[in-house]
């Protein structure tokens, strides 16, 4: 690791998948093997993955730290960065600088029930969590998965939802929006909101994660509430803009916090200390 | 350290500053240009302006420039090599003429570019920096150094700070190794200390509000119109955030020279529209009212009950450069 | 400027304005622009040689825009721009009430856009003979000469924009500097960053700046930027007219006219 925080780890892509419409993950492997023996991370981290020569783009790590020698980052293409990291191949170079933020504070939530809520483009953030804890499944309790998006194209890791429907340990609840099924959709069709009123998960001994578009975080968290679940007991991300993620160029201070440094993982307990600029 | 102090004579500190030059150190320091007075390279003593309440520029381009270079690489269809800028050497400077306040500014700004993730960059250039201010025998309203835990004779962030005594003489105090190390090269211009005392000779800054008072105000007052009322007149250009000391915001661009390039790190201002503006469109600070409450907080509120000190040093730059004319008094002592 | 107060309160009085956008004292010596919502505030407002910023900036701004239709107080150079904006379609007759203020701090009013537009017949854009002396001063060094006329002189420029924040020309809601697909001009504040800046601009407002100097007043570094302006100011007259802000007259640079001169065409 440099000790010029600026400067990125160099990766190579080793993969990449079209999980929907102008989404993809990217397999990413170091190209320094010391980098990668000597790196590791924790559920709900982020970094900032660029292309020299275009700039930084700030995702999560949507792979699990259970598993070793590679990240895997998932993005929509939407502007400047993105774009051109969707036009690289397997095998171009991508700079990674990271691990960032705080982390899901998993170790507290042995023995628990877990339910995770997740709309849209915001399951990576999500999968990293699942996958680290479903990796260390014996920990947990019940393991829900809720998650919802546009329409069936746009779901994301349709390859993994199958693999999670399939377990035994697990309940997998996913749905579209109303329109965006298609003639053989055999999930719910629905708003998330709606559909978490619908399988009224306990809220006993039980943590929520919820990620999701900043409307349906607004939606969901009064139907949670009205369930039981205590702010403490609700995490969730923040996804702000970010460009340094290490707290100065002063882009996602928000109150005395800074997402980067602070977050993006907050209960919503700490939310609500929050003042309304996220 | 224990702060030395010397008398230097009027004619013995122009023998300092061409001393400083002859030993090939790169000199700062206020320039008459215009209507502005600028922190700018100088060659001869006589280049100095020393009259000047504070310069219109802050001092802070010496560890943090506009335009910083943090890498540069070169790329190939196989693969991409980083040339890290921080490998680059950094001259000797020296910023003659700073004041009390921009060298209490440093303080703050050090803070954050240091934290869990030091930037050695920043780092290396500050161990290159001397800073040799001079006190303030004159303010002026936009001045409130006092109000912020400052004064207009104070050592903090200083090297050496000389003070203009009755005989036209100086006291020197010198404050760090750094400063020490200065006087030991020039040693046969430092004589034994005076006995006039400083205060005399210093400017009488009014307190015009408790920095207490106005860190713990805000904490309740985050919905109020006194953010709107105040921003109104403000047109969002980065003005006051650039020629502030303690304003540290940045972007992170690349520049493409072919199949090489550079990553630098330009001045931001979170008084511009699309600071925090999210890429589906989202902007959490979607008003002029919204950033504007955002800079007080941050310097009077947030600032200080993270690392004990005001984001803010009292030096007016702000308020005397804003094209809008609008004064962060006005706005601290109406809350 | 008791009858301009007057007319300003009753202006609110009667609700035909909700705010009244007017020069008022500042900090120090200095004035500041204030924003009066209230008939007894009216008294604040002031007029003399220390108001220069044009205030005709606040009427495309988003904060003023929602306070309802205002009255604006507007001494020549803001009467121009007023005239601009219409031309421009930011603003029309039944968006504002403008109180004009002679040299002397008498009000004028008008009663449309078009006779602010007569009004300024009376008081066309000339350049002031000092400038005009430094113009052809520069332009008669050789390239090489100018080019660093203007790198030393653009060297203390840090991208503020405060020079686009003041002038009430400036009102595009993303500015070309804020487009990065692709990135036109570069954010950094080097050399070549600033040049082009600076070029652009004067380009972009070629044919329609006003020559109010708000420009060189905002900026915190006393750069001479306006010179750019000016220069091409007469640039544009020399090679499509005399021009002033006009409602029924296109920008020279935005129309074409079989009469236009093309000398520019070798």
């Amino acid at each position: 690791m440099n000790s010029n925080i600026y400067v990125p780890y160099l990766m190579r892509i080793e993969k990449i998948t079209q999980e929907a419409p102008g989404v993809k993950t990217f397999r990413l492997k170091f190209e320094n093997e010391q980098e990668a023996e000597d790196f590791g991370f924790k559920a709900g981290q982020f970094g900032e993955y660029s292309i020299a020569g275009v700039g930084e783009s700030t995702f999560c790590i949507a792979s699990s730290p259970t598993r070793k020698g590679y990240i895997e980052c998932t993005f929509r293409q939407t502007g400047k960065v993105t774009s051109a990291l969707a036009s690289a191949e397997e095998g171009d170079v991508v700079g990674f600088r990271g691990p960032y933020g705080n982390t899901f504070p998993i170790d507290d939530w042995k023995g628990k029930n877990l339910l995770f809520i997740a709309g849209g483009i915001a399951l990576p953030p999500m999968r990293c969590v699942i996958w680290n804890c479903l990796d260390l499944r014996e920990n947990f309790k019940d393991f829900t998965i809720i998650y919802g998006a546009k329409s069936v194209e746009d779901l994301v890791y349709k390859h993994e939802l199958k693999e999670w429907d399939e377990r035994p340990d697990v309940k997998l609840v996913t749905t579209v929006d109303p329109g965006g099924q298609t003639s053989d959709w055999k999930g719910e069709i629905g708003f998330v909101p709606s559909v978490v009123e619908k399988v009224a998960p306990n809220a006993e001994n039980t943590i929520a994660i919820v990620c999701g578009p900043p409307i349906m975080i607004k939606f969901t968290l009064p139907v949670l509430e009205k369930l039981g679940f205590t702010d403490e007991n609700i995490f969730t991300t923040l996804e702000n803009r970010m460009k340094c993620g290490f707290g100065k160029c002063g882009r996602c201070n928000v109150g005395e916090k800074y997402v980067c440094l602070d977050g993006p993982v907050f209960t919503n307990a700490q939310l609500k200390e929050l003042p309304a600029e996220y | 350290m224990q702060t030395e102090k010397y008398l230097i004579r009027k004619t013995s500190l122009e023998k300092l500053f061409n001393n400083l030059i002859g030993n090939g150190k790169t000199v700062y320091a206020p320039k008459a240009k215009g209507k502005v007075t600028l922190f700018e390279k100088v060659q001869a003593f006589s280049e100095i302006n020393d009259d000047y309440i504070v310069t219109t520029n802050s001092a802070k381009s010496v560890v943090f420039p506009r335009v910083e270079k943090v890498f540069s690489y070169k790329k190939t269809k196989e693969k991409t090599v980083i040339i890290d800028a921080a490998n680059d050497v950094f001259p000797d400077v020296v910023v003659w003429g700073t004041r009390p306040c921009d060298a209490a500014a440093f303080i703050p700004l050090t803070d954050t570019f240091n934290g869990d993730f030091p930037d050695v960059i920043y780092n290396k250039r500050l161990e290159k920096v001397y800073l040799l201010s001079f006190s303030c025998s004159k303010c002026d309203e936009y001045c409130f150094c006092t109000s912020v835990n400052g004064g207009p004779g104070n050592t903090a962030g200083s090297d050496i700070l000389f003070t203009k005594l009755s005989t036209g003489d100086y006291l020197a105090e010198v404050v760090t190794e750094k400063g020490k190390l200065l006087v030991s090269e020039n040693s046969t211009l430092f004589e034994t200390a005076p006995d006039e005392s400083k205060e005399q000779n210093l400017a009488n800054v009014k307190v015009v509000f408790s920095k207490d008072e106005i860190q713990s105000k805000l904490k309740s007052i985050f919905e109020n119109p006194v953010w709107d009322e105040k921003s109104r007149a403000c047109l969002g250009c980065g003005s006051c955030v650039f020629v502030c000391p303690v304003c540290s915001c940045f972007d992170l661009q690349d520049e493409v020279h072919g199949s090489n390039g550079t990553r630098l790190r330009c001045w931001d201002s979170c008084g511009f529209g699309l600071f925090t503006l999210h890429t589906s469109g989202h902007n959490p600070r979607a008003t002029q009212g919204a950033r504007w409450r955002q800079r007080i907080m941050h310097k009077f509120l947030y600032m200080p009950d993270k690392i004990k000190v005001a984001g803010c040093v009292g030096c007016g730059r702000c308020s005397r450069s804003c094209p809008a004319n609008i004064n962060i008094l006005d706005t601290v002592t109406s809350l | 400027m008791n009858e301009l107060i007057k007319k300003a309160a009753s202006l609110l009085e009667s609700g035909a304005v909700k705010v009244v956008i007017g020069y008022g004292k500042g900090s120090t010596d200095r004035t500041q622009a204030i924003f009066i919502t209230k008939v007894e505030d009216c008294n604040q407002l002031i007029f003399d040689s220390r108001c220069i910023q044009n205030l005709a900036v606040y009427l495309t701004k988003a904060e003023i825009k929602r306070m309802g239709k205002p009255a604006i107080m507007a001494p020549l150079p803001v009467l121009r721009s007023i005239v601009q904006l219409a031309a421009e379609n930011q603003l029309s007759d039944e968006s504002l009430v403008v109180l004009g203020v002679s040299p002397e701090s008498n009000l004028v009013e008008f009663e449309s856009l078009a006779a602010i537009e007569s009004y300024l017949q009376e008081h066309k854009i000339e350049i002031d003979e000092k400038y005009r002396k430094i113009i052809e001063e520069i332009k008669s060094k050789p390239v090489s000469e100018r080019f660093q006329y203007w790198v030393k002189e653009l060297e203390p420029c840090f991208k503020c924009y405060a020079c686009r924040a003041a002038c009430p020309l400036c009102y595009c809601t993303r500015c070309t500097v804020e487009s990065n697909q692709p990135q036109w001009i570069p954010v950094a504040s080097h050399q070549l960053g600033n040049l082009e800046w600076h070029v652009m601009r004067a380009m972009h407002l070629a044919g329609r700046c006003t020559d109010c100097e708000a420009c060189y007043h905002a900026c915190p570094m006393g750069i001479p930027l306006h010179l750019l302006n000016k220069s091409l100011l007469q640039d544009v007259e020399e090679n499509f007219g005399s021009y002033g802000p006009s409602l029924n007259k296109a920008n020279s640079l935005s129309s074409f006219n079989p009469d236009d001169k093309e000398s520019f065409i070798r």
